[in-house]
Parts: C-alpha cells; sequence; structure tokens
C-alpha cells in the first residue's frame, strides 16, 4: 500500500463521486419537488451518452460535441415530461415504478434499434489523453482530471442556480413544501419541465463524461441508476447539498473499498477466505453505509423537508 | 370462485393439450409461468393486502434458488430437505431486512428495500465458488418425491399442486385475523396502534411470510432450468414482479396470478412472433409499450378491469 | 386512575408540554381545557403513547407506562379517540368495530381460520354499534358515513378496546347543535363504566358533563379544579374563558 496509490484512488473516487453528483442532482430534486419516483432517470443518462457518441463523431469534435449533446438529452427530457411524466405526478409510487420502468424497456429497444446492440467505443477529447503529473510525483489520467474539474465547475453553478435565481428558490419551496409553492401562484407545470430538463441535461453531461472511460452500451443506465438512489436516500431526498455530499461519500466509499478492502483482507486472513471475502465485502460497502445512515438518520443525512 | 374453477381446469389440461398437439416445449413454459404466479402473489402480500412497497422482493426470490442451486451442488438433492431449507433461508432473510426496512417508510422503504436486495445480488456475484457472474449450474432437478422430476410434465404438476397450496394459504391468510389486522394496517397504521396493534410486529411477520412463499418459488425456479444465476436478484427482478403485480392488480387476489401469465405470455409471444420478423429481437418495445398504456388507461390492473366489467 | 408528574414534550426549540401535572380520578369525567395551540393533542398523545416523553412520568392505575409501547396502554385499558376522524374508511362499521373488539380477545396470530366464522366478535361489535346509535348502519362502509356518524364511530372504536379511562380529544369537533347533543347522551351513558379525561371546546358540553376541569395554557396547567372553581379562578378568565366568553 503506497501513498501513490491511496491519493490515486481518492481521486478516482472523487471522479465517480462528481459524476454520481450529476445523475443525483436531477433525481433528488424530481424526486423531492414532484414525489416521484423516476427509473427512467438512468435511460437519460445512457441515451446522454449515446448522442454524444454519435455527435462527437458527425463534428469531429468532443468539445463541439459536449453542448450540443448537454442540450439534445435535456429536450428528449422536456418531451418526456410533457408526454407521459407529468401524467404520472398525481399517480401512486407502485404506478410510477410500471410506467418509468416500462420506458425503460422502451429506451433500450429504441436505443438498440438505432445504434445496434453492440457497445460502442467513444474516445475522449484529443487534447487530453495523456497522463498529467501532480505534485508530489504522481501520474493521474489528463481525462479523469478534467472529469473532476468539470463536475466541480458544474457543482457550483448548480448551488448558485439553486441558491442565488428564482428558479431555484421556486425549486426550494418546492421541494420543502409543494402546496405553499403552489399557493405562491407559481406555475408548477413549467417549473416541473424545467427541472426535468436540467436533470436530464445533467445526465446527458454524466453520459459523455463517462463515455470514453466505460463502454455505451444498452443498460448502462440500469445499475448506475442504483448508486444514485442510493445517492439520495443517503443524502435526503430533495437535497442538492445532501445529493453532492451523498454521492462523494458513495464514489470513495465504493472506490476505496474496491482498491483496499481486498489488502486488508489479504492481511488478516488465509488467501482462500480472502479472495472470496474481499470482493464481495467491498462490492456491498456503499449499501452497508446506505442502511446505517437510514438506521441513524431515517430522512437521510440532509432532510430537505423540516 | 367459477372463474377459478376454470382457471384450475385449464391449467390442469394444459400439459396434455401441448403434449397432444406435440408442443412440449410450452410445458416447461407453462412450469415457469406457474412458479412466477406464485412469485407474484407472495410479493401481492406485502405490496397489495400490506401497503409495503418493497422494491427488494428478488432478494428472497433469489436466495431461494441459491439454497436449492448450493445444496444441490453439494450433494443434497432431496426436495424433502433442499425446498424447506429455501423456505427457511428466504424467511430469515426477510426478517433481517424486514426488521430493519420497516423502521422507514414512504420512498426511503422502497429504496432500503431494493438496497438491501443489490447487496444481496453483489455477494453472490463475487461468490466464486458458486459460479460468480456466470451463475451455477446444477446436477439436475431435485430428487424423493416419488416422482421423476426430469419428466417435464410430473414436474409442471408438482408446480401446480405448490402453486394451488400456496394460493389456498394466502386466500386463508386474508380472510383470517391477521389478515384483517394486515388490512387495517394499510388503511389506517395509526388508528390500528390506537386500538391496540404491535403494528410493527404485525408487519414484519406479514414481511416474513411473503419472503418465505418467494424462497419456495425462488427453489422451483432454480429446479425449472437447473441452473441459478445472479440475476435473480438483480434489481430488474424486482422490478418485474413489481409490475406483474401491478398489471395484475395491486391487492387483488388474483393480481400476482394474473400479472405474472399476462407478462410471461406478452413476452413469449412477442419474443417468438413470426410476423414481428427481425423486430422480435426488439420485442420488450412493445412490451413497454403495453405496459405504460396499461398504466395510464387502465389504473387497477387487468384484475379491476375484468371486476369492473362484472359489475357493469 | 392517571396521574401525570412533571410530563414534557419539546418540538425542536418549542416546548408543546411544559412540566404537566394532572391527576384524573376514578370515575370521574375531568375535562381538559384550554385555547388551541396550548398542548392539549400533545398530551394527549403522550398519554396515549403515540409520542414518547421528554421527561416526566405517566402512572395508569400505580403503575409507570411512561416507557411502554402504545399497544400495552391500550392492553392495560388506556384508550384513546381523535379530534380528526380517523377510522378505517373501507371497512365497514361493523367490520370498524369488530377489529377492535379482536385487539383485545385473543391472538390476532392466527392465520387460518377465517375472522368472519368468529359469532362473538360480530355480536359485540354489533352490541357496541348500538351504544354508539349507529345499529342502523352497521353494514355501511364507514367513509360513507356523515360526519356526525363518523364521530360516534370515532369514539365507538375507542370504547370497544374496553378501556378503563378513555380520553377523548374533542368528540364534537365540526359538529352541529344536535349532533353535539347525542355525544353529549352518548358520554352520560359511559361515564357509569368508565373514567373520562375529554378534551373540549364547546363549553356547555364540558360544564354539562365535567366533574373536574383542567385547564392548559401554552403548555402549562394553570387551574385545575371543580366547575364552579374553574367559573371562578381570575388566572382562568385572563388566560383563557374571558376571551371566550367575550367573543360570544
Amino acid at each position: 500500500m503506497t501513498a501513490t496509490l491511496f491519493l490515486e484512488q481518492t481521486l478516482n473516487g472523487i471522479q465517480f463521486g462528481l459524476m454520481l453528483f450529476l445523475l443525483a442532482a436531477g433525481l433528488t430534486l424530481v424526486f423531492g419537488i414532484m414525489d416521484m419516483i423516476n427509473l427512467a432517470h438512468g435511460s437519460l443518462y445512457m441515451i446522454g451518452a449515446y448522442l454524444m457518441a454519435s455527435l462527437a463523431q458527425a463534428t469531429g469534435s468532443f468539445w463541439a460535441a459536449l453542448p450540443l449533446a448537454l442540450v439534445a438529452t435535456a429536450l428528449v427530457g422536456a418531451a418526456l415530461e410533457v408526454t407521459i411524466l407529468r401524467r404520472l405526478y398525481e399517480r401512486d409510487h407502485m404506478t410510477q415504478v410500471l410506467a418509468t420502468f416500462s420506458l425503460i424497456l422502451i429506451a433500450n429497444e429504441v436505443v438498440r434499434i438505432i445504434w445496434g446492440s453492440q457497445p460502442i467505443m467513444l474516445s475522449g477529447p484529443a487534447g487530453l489523453t495523456g497522463p498529467v503529473e501532480l505534485p508530489g510525483g504522481i501520474q493521474y489520467a489528463s481525462y479523469r482530471l478534467a472529469i473532476i474539474g468539470i463536475g466541480l465547475l458544474v457543482a457550483v453553478l448548480l448551488y448558485l442556480l439553486v441558491a442565488k435565481t428564482r428558479v431555484g428558490m421556486l425549486v426550494r419551496a418546492g421541494a420543502s413544501n409543494r402546496e405553499m409553492a403552489v399557493a405562491m401562484g407559481v406555475n408548477i407545470r413549467r417549473l416541473f419541465t424545467i427541472v426535468f430538463a436540467i436533470g436530464a441535461a445533467l445526465c446527458g453531461l454524466a453520459g459523455a463524461m463517462l463515455g470514453p472511460i466505460l463502454a455505451v452500451q444498452v443498460g448502462m443506465g440500469e445499475n448506475i441508476l442504483i448508486l444514485a438512489f442510493v445517492v439520495i436516500v443517503i443524502g435526503g431526498i430533495g437535497s442538492i447539498r445532501g445529493a453532492f455530499v451523498g454521492a462523494l461519500l458513495v464514489g470513495l466509499v465504493d472506490t476505496m473499498g474496491r482498491a483496499l478492502l481486498p489488502m486488508v483482507f489479504q492481511s488478516l486472513f488465509p488467501p482462500m477466505v480472502a479472495s472470496n471475502l474481499g470482493p464481495s465485502v467491498s462490492s456491498i460497502m456503499i449499501y452497508v453505509l446506505m442502511a446505517a445512515v437510514l438506521f441513524f438518520r431515517p430522512q437521510g443525512l440532509f432532510p430537505a423537508r423540516g | 370462485m367459477k372463474a377459478a374453477l376454470f382457471a384450475l381446469a385449464l391449467a390442469i389440461v394444459f400439459p396434455l393439450a401441448m403434449q397432444a398437439i406435440d408442443q412440449t416445449f410450452y410445458i416447461g413454459f407453462g412450469a415457469r409461468v406457474l412458479i412466477y404466479a406464485m412469485a407474484a402473489a407472495s410479493l401481492n402480500l406485502v405490496l397489495g393486502y400490506g401497503g409495503m412497497v418493497s422494491f427488494g422482493h428478488a432478494a428472497f426470490f433469489g436466495a431461494g434458488a441459491y439454497v436449492a442451486g448450493i445444496l444441490a451442488v453439494e450433494g443434497v438433492r432431496s426436495a424433502w430437505l433442499a425446498w424447506p431449507a429455501a423456505v427457511a433461508v428466504a424467511a430469515l432473510a426477510a426478517l433481517v431486512i424486514g426488521a430493519m426496512s420497516l423502521r422507514t417508510r414512504g420512498v426511503y422503504f422502497i429504496m432500503i428495500t431494493l438496497a438491501f436486495a443489490q447487496m444481496m445480488y453483489y455477494v453472490f456475484v463475487s461468490l466464486k465458488e458458486y459460479g460468480g457472474d456466470d451463475g451455477l449450474s446444477m446436477p439436475g432437478r431435485s430428487t424423493g418425491l416419488g416422482l421423476d422430476l426430469r419428466n417435464e410434465i410430473a414436474w409442471y404438476y408438482v408446480v401446480l399442486v405448490l402453486l394451488v397450496a400456496v394460493l389456498y394459504l394466502l386466500h386463508r391468510i386474508i380472510q383470517s385475523r391477521f389478515g384483517r389486522v394486515i388490512g387495517a394496517i394499510r388503511e389506517n397504521e395509526t388508528r390500528a396502534a390506537a386500538i391496540g396493534y404491535p403494528v410493527y410486529g404485525y408487519k414484519l411477520a406479514c414481511f416474513v411470510i411473503s419472503g418465505a412463499i418467494a424462497g419456495l418459488a425462488g427453489a422451483l425456479i432454480a429446479n425449472q432450468s437447473s441452473y441459478v444465476g445472479p440475476g435473480l436478484l438483480h434489481w430488474v427482478q424486482s422490478g418485474t414482479l413489481m409490475i406483474m403485480v401491478i398489471l395484475g392488480g395491486v391487492g387483488r387476489f388474483w393480481g400476482g396470478p394474473i400479472g405474472a401469465v399476462v407478462l410471461l405470455t406478452l413476452e413469449e409471444a412477442l419474443s417468438g412472433s413470426e410476423w414481428l420478423g427481425a423486430y422480435a429481437l426488439h420485442w420488450q418495445l412493445p412490451v413497454g409499450v403495453i405496459l405504460l398504456a396499461i398504466v395510464l388507461f387502465a389504473p387497477q390492473g387487468i384484475a379491476g378491469l375484468l371486476a369492473r366489467r362484472r359489475h357493469a | 386512575m392517571l396521574e401525570i408528574k412533571e410530563l414534557t414534550k419539546h418540538f425542536g426549540g418549542v416546548v408543546a408540554v411544559d412540566r404537566v401535572s394532572l391527576s384524573v380520578k376514578a370515575g370521574e369525567v375531568h375535562a381538559l381545557i384550554g385555547p388551541n395551540g396550548a398542548g392539549k393533542t400533545t398530551l394527549i398523545a403522550q398519554v396515549s403513547g403515540s409520542l414518547p416523553a421528554d421527561a416526566g412520568e405517566i402512572l395508569f392505575q400505580g403503575h409507570s407506562v411512561t416507557q411502554q409501547p402504545q399497544h400495552m396502554r391500550v392492553k392495560a385499558g388506556l384508550a384513546r379517540s381523535y379530534q380528526i376522524t380517523s377510522i378505517f374508511r373501507r371497512f365497514s362499521v361493523l367490520e370498524n368495530l369488530a377489529l377492535a373488539v379482536q385487539a383485545r380477545s385473543g391472538s390476532s396470530l392466527s392465520f387460518w381460520r377465517p375472522v368472519a366464522e368468529e359469532k362473538a366478535l360480530f355480536e359485540e361489535a354489533a352490541q357496541l354499534a348500538s351504544l354508539v346509535g349507529l345499529q342502523d348502519k352497521k353494514e355501511h362502509l364507514a367513509m360513507t358515513l356523515a360526519h356526525g356518524d363518523q364521530r360516534a364511530l370515532e369514539v365507538g372504536l375507542a370504547l370497544a378496546t374496553h378501556p378503563k379511562l378513555v380520553l377523548l380529544d374533542e368528540p364534537m369537533a365540526g359538529m352541529g347543535p344536535e349532533e353535539s347533543q347525542r355525544m353529549i347522551a352518548l358520554i352520560e351513558r359511559i361515564r357509569e363504566q368508565v373514567t373520562v379525561l375529554l378534551v373540549e371546546h364547546d363549553m356547555d358540553a364540558v360544564f354539562r358533563l365535567a366533574e373536574r376541569i383542567s385547564v392548559l395554557v401554552n403548555g402549562r396547567i394553570v387551574a385545575s379544579g371543580a366547575p364552579q372553581e374553574i367559573r371562578a379562578n381570575a388566572e382562568v378568565k385572563r388566560a383563557y374563558l374571558g376571551d371566550e366568553v367575550v367573543a360570544r
């Protein structure tokens, strides 16, 4: 166990956590304001990645394609909200699960029909292929560093949006007390569509940025969706700050657990036991974390509702 | 009652009819539908009758399957041992998961049950000795019921008998004192506590019964194909079971079985359909569209739709 | 019968119930009055066991029940009704009452025998329906009842547990004069068998029914005594009655 490896894994954890935050931020708002379970949120992430892959190929430039992909995903999200999802706000959670689960099936198949079943490769931006040397002599992939930078930038922008703008104020009012927001004469329908489109754009950003690291493939949204749910439940549903803290916690615990726990087990147990125990324990770390948080704070770390 | 007897008669005749027209493949399909009917009915007990929206039912289904699978690989092939063991382990898992999850409510309950199921999923994925990601092939179906379960027709009838027994049990439970209390808690938890019921204990008992039945269904699904994979515990599996219940009708007695029959038949018909041609590969698309249409236009599920027609 | 000592409840920084001490004697109708927000409903919730006490003690028939869960208190004979009607809306009147009877007669961990076969449960439920004046509406779904009938069922559910002490939280809430008279008559009928702690805003009813009255203001008991003493108490007049009497 070297300090270098430790630092590298910490950076990986932060990078993963920030991408989870992009997914969780939109999800927690939809959840908190509209009291709606949206399983199709992961599909927007997948669609974002595919759109990015096509646009990057068409434009020949990663950075040119990125904003286009964001706008396109936001439009898909808004269209989804206007046509289908808004009919579900008043329904119970089970109905929302069924409807958005159907949307996953539909999205997966539509993507298969358009892009085929094979995973497609998305290459990162041309300038950011090699490693950079960080202070302390650590070599770290420059692209991953860029992801961290963009993730932090978006977090700051989102904070400013929620804390300082009119839309943000309405969002906060809606998350803590929906009836009051309605009573204040807020145009809830339009607000919901805007929130949904922003959430979709953030999904698209996460998909586009993670595309070059992970494979762009059908079903990529399903597993990360559950992680995003874990994040918002840990953070407290409806809270952007909670989503940020929760995402970093989950990113770090998951990454560090996978990297470090097997080593810890190897030093503690005989090899046979360690090789079985290491992976299983490290893969459930975040669920243990979530259960522990809920055990002590059933409303999550930063409950949005008083 | 008449409809139930008719369905039973249909289920009894089904394998014989399939054999007569030389479509024995569908006997296995029929058994799979019956097993999922059992799993969905068990979920409906917590979801519909108990009002607890559990999104982690695959945990108990998968646990039962893995108990049967692991025991078979380790040489315990008797159904008399393996199936009760599967039920017991699933019930124990439900006891532990339920005891912790039932402290939360609403959306948090949905999410924490989901998380526990994912936890079990990853545990089995990383169990390299028992197949890990690839799953576990069993040496064959269970033995010991005095029947050769490799025979598809015998197997089908064993599953049918168990399903009927489980449904009868559920029917009795729902009509019993216990069932009444569960219904009352769903209806008004605060008041149920105020007239003297320890609601947490009743909810937990309901959760455990449901998990135990799911464990039996799991043991059967493992035997069905002599294979267990971690996919049985994946959250999409929990989602599928939930969809069967919602599709059939939440809190309606036949909701689970109807949902299982409809969803699996739909899948089977569309994925094997000739008129869809090359598009049969994309059978999930029409399934998704149909499900969505049902949500938007038949909010009470299929059982609700049937009941409404009968009253009209 | 009931002895409350220094009972306290905080919500965040707000003290809802502030070192309340109160005693209810066996056989009496004891009224608890006070302006809105005085902490009456919080106090009821603490005594019945749905809200934990931050400090203080609750003695019921000489035993401390402070740490007991709600269902144990109900078993011991301490039941409540709600200010905001809380019934099993999709159950019939008879089923509502039978459910409450079932809670105290035999185990409900019975999974096999259909409850509909248990004649004794439903006979007793029918008697209770007659007691609260719903004998002609036994088969009606609770949600279809008129407001006054729902309030009667609300009280009936509490009585069905065979309490020794029943906490009635504003049983006349939202009632017209005629319905109020029915409720007063009902309380007159049951007072022989059961001790009543009555929270009520209807002062006519309070002074007709109560043998003793306690006044809760800002989470504190400011006076406790016979009705004529309370009427004469200057502090009560100033803090509470005065306003209302003037307002009438």
